[in-house]
Order: C-alpha cells, then sequence, then structure tokens
C-alpha cells in the first residue's frame, strides 16, 4: 500500500488521495451495520458529554433531602422531577449518568492518548535501531505485560495515591506495551521495504525515516489498538472506581457510582443497574466500531 | 526440543528479575518512611525505629538491598504479613487453591461453552445463529464484570433467592480441607448437601469469570474456523465427498485449535485480573480478594509478595502455552 505515503498532506494532490482513501474507508465500514450503530451511539455519547450542563436537570451533587432513593418515575413512588429516580443521599441519577459519560470519554481519550504516543515512541525506537536498545526495550514490556493488568494498575495506584488522574496515569502505563509491540512489530515489517530504503538512500535521516516515511504505514493497526484501548480504558478505569482506587467520592464516574450504590442492590435496583448499562453500553459501542475499522483497515480481509 | 525448552526458559530470567525490581520497588516507592508505613498510626521509638531499620536492611546500599531481597525470593521468603504476622508464602498457598478452582470452573465453562458456539457461528457463517452468538459474545467482551456480579445477585440470591451470595460453602458445614478445592473436599466429606452447597456457592462467580474468556474464545474459535475453513485441503476434503461433519470436525477444527489453545493460555492473565472483581464482589477467599484487602490494609509485604508469585504464575502459564506451542507446530521450535 504505497499510496498511503500520500497521506500526509502536503499539497493538493495529497489532499485529495485523502479524500479518495476516506471514501473507500467509508465504504468499507459503512458496510458493517454494527459498526455504524456503534459510531452514532458513540457520537451521542459525545453529544451528551458536551451538553451535559444543558441537557441535566440537576447539578450532578446537588442533594435533595425529601428524595432520598426514590425509584424511577414509571414505578409507584417515582417523581417526575428525578425520571431515573435518585440515590442515597437524594442526588438524581439520571443527571449524575449524564454527567458521568464526560469522565468516561476523557478517561478513555487521556490513557490512549498516552498509550498511544508512549507506545509508538518507543515501538519506533526498539523496531528502527534494533540490537540491545531494542532488547531491553522488549524485555521491559514483558515485565510490564507478567502482571495482570488489572491488579498492576491497583498497586500502582496505591503507590501514586487513589485519584482519577492517577488511575488514568496507571492505565496507560499498563495499555502501553501494546502499542510498543505492534509498532515495533509493524516497523520492522516495513523497515527493508524498497520505498524505505530509497527514502534513506535519498538521504532522509533517521527521524525523519521513522515519522515520516515509516509511520505513516503503520497506522492502521495502531487505529484499530487504539480504539479497543480506549473500551479498555474505560472498563479499568470504572473497575478501579468500583474497587475505591479510581475517582472518588462523590465524583459522578459511572464505576464509582456503582462502588456507591453496593449495599443497596437488594433494595433499589436502580442505583445498581443503570450506572453499568451506561459502562456496557458505552464499550459496547466502542467495541463495534472497533471491530468496523478493523474489517475496513486490514487489507487481509477486505479481498474476501 | 531441549534446545527450544532451555531457550524459553532463559528469555524468562530477565522478565523475573524485572518483575522482581519491580517488586522490590514497589515498597521503596510509595510516599514516606517505609518503617513508619510499617508502624501504622500508633508510631514507634527511637530505638524501635533503629531496630526495624536495620532488621529490614534499609542502612545497607540499595543494590545490596535488593540482593538480599533476591536471594530470599530464591529461598522461598516473600516476606511476613504485617497484619496476621504469618509468612506471605503460607497465606499465599492456603488461598489459591480458591482462586484455582474458580478460574478452573471458569475456564472450562468458557471452552465447553465458546469452542462450539465459534465453530456453529463459522459454520453457518452469515446465519440468524451467527448474528445472534456474535452479538452476545461482542457483549460478553464489552461487559462490565463487577456490574454482571451484582446483577447476577441481584436476580438470582435475590429474587429467586437460588444462590447464597457469598463465601465457598455454608456455615452448616465443616470438613478439614484435604485438596483445597471445595468440590473435591465436599464430596469426600461424605456431609449429605454439602457437594450441593459447595456448588450453588461456585457456580455465579464461575459464570461471571468466565464471561470474558468465553467471548474471546468464541470469537477467536469463529475466525480461525472461517479461515481454516477457506484452506485449500478443506477444499479437497470436502471435494472427496467427505461428510460435512467429517471435514469440520476433523480436517477443519484440528487445525483451527491451535490459535484457540494460545487464546486460552493467555486468558490466564485476565482471569487473575478478572479474579480480583469477581472475588470481591462475592466475598470468595482467594488471592484477588487477598490482594484487594492487602492494599486498603495497607499491609505492603503482602502486596510485594503477592505481585511477585502473582507475576511468577503468569509467567509459568505463560511458558507452559509457549511449549504446548512448540509441540503442536514444529516451526515455532525451529525458528
Amino acid at each position: 500500500m504505497s499510496d498511503t505515503t500520500a497521506t500526509i498532506p502536503v499539497d493538493f494532490s495529497g489532499r485529495r488521495a485523502t479524500r479518495a482513501m476516506l471514501a473507500e474507508f467509508w465504504f468499507y465500514f459503512s458496510e458493517n451495520r454494527g459498526a455504524v450503530i456503534g459510531l452514532y451511539v458513540f457520537l451521542t455519547l459525545i453529544a451528551i458529554a458536551l451538553l451535559a450542563p444543558l441537557i441535566a436537570p440537576h447539578a450532578p451533587n446537588e442533594q435533595f433531602r425529601d428524595a432520598l432513593l426514590l425509584p424511577p418515575f414509571w414505578q409507584e413512588g417515582g417523581r417526575a422531577s428525578f425520571l431515573l429516580g435518585t440515590d442515597a443521599v437524594g442526588r438524581d441519577m439520571l443527571s449524575r449518568l449524564l454527567y458521568g459519560s464526560r469522565f468516561s470519554l476523557f478517561i478513555g481519550l487521556v490513557v490512549v492518548s498516552i498509550a498511544l504516543a508512549g507506545g509508538i515512541t518507543i515501538g519506533l525506537i526498539a523496531g528502527f535501531f534494533r540490537g540491545w536498545v531494542d532488547i531491553v526495550i522488549m524485555r521491559i514490556m514483558d515485565v510490564i505485560l507478567a502482571f495482570p493488568s488489572l491488579l498492576l494498575a491497583l498497586v500502582l495506584v496505591a503507590v501514586l495515591g487513589p485519584g482519577l488522574l492517577n488511575a488514568m496515569i496507571a492505565i496507560a502505563i499498563v495499555l502501553q506495551p501494546h502499542f510498543v509491540r505492534l509498532t515495533r512489530a509493524q516497523v520492522m515489517a516495513e523497515k527493508t521495504k524498497d520505498y524505505v530504503v530509497s527514502a534513506g538512500v535519498a538521504g532522509a535521516g533517521p527521524i525523519r525515516l521513522m515519522t515520516r516515511t515509516i509511520l505513516p504505514n503503520c497506522l492502521a493497526p495502531l487505529i484499530v489498538q487504539a480504539t479497543l484501548s480506549f473500551s479498555t480504558a474505560i472498563l479499568d478505569a470504572a473497575a478501579l472506581g468500583f474497587l475505591g482506587m479510581g475517582a472518588q467520592p462523590p465524583t459522578p464516574e459511572w464505576g464509582t457510582m456503582l462502588a456507591d450504590a453496593r449495599e443497596f442492590i437488594l433494595r433499589a435496583w436502580w442505583v445498581v443497574t443503570l450506572p453499568g448499562l451506561a459502562i456496557l453500553i458505552t464499550v459496547l459501542a466502542i467495541n463495534l466500531v472497533g471491530d468496523g475499522l478493523r474489517d475496513a483497515l486490514d487489507p487481509k480481509l477486505k479481498r474476501s | 526440543m531441549l534446545r527450544f525448552l532451555l531457550n524459553r526458559i532463559g528469555l524468562l530470567i530477565p522478565t523475573f528479575i524485572g518483575v522482581s525490581i519491580i517488586a522490590f520497588s514497589f515498597i521503596r516507592l510509595l510516599p514516606g518512611d517505609p518503617i513508619l508505613l510499617l508502624a501504622g498510626e500508633r508510631g514507634m521509638t527511637d530505638e524501635r525505629y533503629q531496630a526495624e531499620v536495620v532488621k529490614y536492611g534499609f542502612d545497607k546500599p540499595i543494590w545490596q538491598q535488593y540482593l538480599n531481597y533476591l536471594g530470599d525470593l530464591l529461598q522461598g521468603d516473600f516476606g511476613t504479613s504485617f497484619v496476621t504476622k504469618k509468612p506471605v508464602l503460607t497465606e499465599f498457598l492456603t488461598l489459591f487453591p480458591a482462586t484455582l478452582e474458580l478460574s478452573l470452573v471458569a475456564i472450562v465453562l468458557a471452552v465447553v461453552l465458546g469452542v462450539p458456539a465459534g465453530i456453529f457461528a463459522a459454520v453457518k457463517r452469515g446465519s440468524f445463529f451467527d448474528q445472534s452468538i456474535m452479538s452476545t459474545a461482542l457483549v460478553g467482551y464489552s461487559m462490565p464484570i463487577f456490574w454482571w456480579g451484582l446483577l447476577l445477585i441481584i436476580f438470582f440470591s435475590g429474587i429467586l433467592q437460588w444462590t447464597p451470595v457469598s463465601g465457598r460453602i455454608s456455615l452448616l458445614y465443616f470438613f478439614p480441607p484435604v485438596t483445597g478445592f471445595m468440590l473435591v473436599d465436599s464430596l469426600l466429606s461424605g456431609q449429605k448437601g454439602a457437594f450441593a452447597s459447595a456448588v450453588s456457592h461456585l457456580i455465579l462467580p464461575a459464570i461471571v469469570l468466565a464471561t470474558i474468556p468465553l467471548a474471546v474464545i468464541a470469537r477467536q474459535t469463529r475466525s480461525a474456523m472461517l479461515e481454516v475453513l477457506g484452506e485449500d485441503y478443506v477444499r479437497t476434503a470436502r471435494a472427496k465427498g467427505l461428510p460435512p461433519r467429517r471435514v469440520v470436525g476433523l480436517h477443519a477444527l484440528r487445525n483451527a485449535l491451535i490459535p484457540v489453545i494460545t487464546v486460552i493460555g493467555l486468558s490466564v492473565g485476565t482471569l487473575l485480573a478478572g479474579a480480583i472483581l469477581t472475588e470481591t464482589i462475592f466475598s470468595w477467599p482467594g488471592i484477588g480478594k487477598w490482594m484487594v484487602d492487602s492494599i486498603f490494609r495497607r499491609d505492603y509485604e503482602v502486596i510485594q509478595g503477592g505481585l511477585m508469585l502473582i507475576a511468577g504464575i503468569v509467567m509459568i502459564v505463560n511458558l507452559i502455552v509457549d511449549l504446548l506451542y512448540g509441540l503442536i507446530n514444529p516451526r515455532i521450535r525451529h525458528q
């Protein structure tokens, strides 16, 4: 796929090639019905996250002392002003859920950005220079992968201190090796190809070779991995929140909300069911998009 | 084969050293003085403090501390719990069978349901069954299992009252552990109803823990089967007029299973990570809950030792998977 080098928008012809590639990509992506549905759900979630202050009926942490553990409006005892009921201290579930989308998407975005930036840099270096640099880097990645991811994230948070920011850093560190391995494998496969060798002969230095020549041709699997990591990050952050090591109360993060709700599981189904459902829908939408991206970007599957 | 074995074991040594450095650094990276952390809120006198510094070797240079730690590890000394005063290894060995039992049942569930589901979906590609199996698998794969566990508790323990909420067996039964596996021990004890009680305690956590591996295995089996079904030798087998069941069962499945076995092996890490959440929800007395509790109790030596032991298990299982893989597929052995 040598035409992908044209993705660097340098001149008009490059931009036209980009548009043609996007059209081709959309053609394959839109064939996958699930992926398109996932994309719409995901876009809706982004809209909710951005518009939360406008569409939420109440402030997420406002406590209504006269409305503790109210059920959703369609059940007996529910009120129209609290559509999805209230939690144990009288906060509106719907508002908290809407605000929660901000945290989940933010977590996914930050974690994937850190893991992607770090992973690509380290992977490029390992794959490009090989030798002892490569050996040292890959052994370090092996060490990180020897721990179950959630356990390592938990312990890292224990060292750094509980909180959303530290949870995100910990999850990014745990997810990073996957990007390193993927980038390295791609770089090693591309490095000996003619277009790279000729760029080198034409006088391109190692940094230009790595970032301008090789990297654009390694992006497809990285995009897929980034999408899948986005959902893993949301799940892991929610799990850390659930264990009390992620976002701290009263943050309306979905995992933290679940942790608060645990003691009411047999009394008030809505405080338990709804935050988890929100996590599931978000993660499912992203995974659907990820599957669609993989099918659209993987040239091996395209032919079938 | 021996060279392959030695090669793979050799590759583990740097990983082991790296893991031990992480476990070693853990206590030293914690904010604050480790001795004061160990002392807790009561604090200690100056003489006692000096004695503890010497006891833990913090007066020595850092490299010597690390070498001592490594020496202790190699002699099977993983530290002592500050809360229970028991050796970490002893605690680990007492609790590990519970996690192992839960994980084994979960992985068996995942394989027994996942592999046939994947084969079926691949053979009936594009059909209604394929689509429903794959949609279900994607939901399972996206499942926040801590929430899934709570839902199952609400339904089966709360509404239907079929299963207990926590623990491994009802308090009515008591027998000394023989194998550490409650299912086996309850049978050996011969007490009436003990086995049923053990099963009813195990079933929900096992389902929760099996969910993600089940989804992954079903998806992987399907895609491996689809790939193999397009190969020439399968077409040849079909052209020879072999019945479809024989083509799928014998020619295709055997080759499709290789990547599936890898996935099963690699889910050990997933299982142990899942065990942390599952055991916490169901109060299952295994190593996952032990680690979480230790983090909350600030029992740092347990966290340190537990990290080392758990990483050790993951490494050994990965090694076994690697070796099995080499055994099945000679091409890997000779690379």
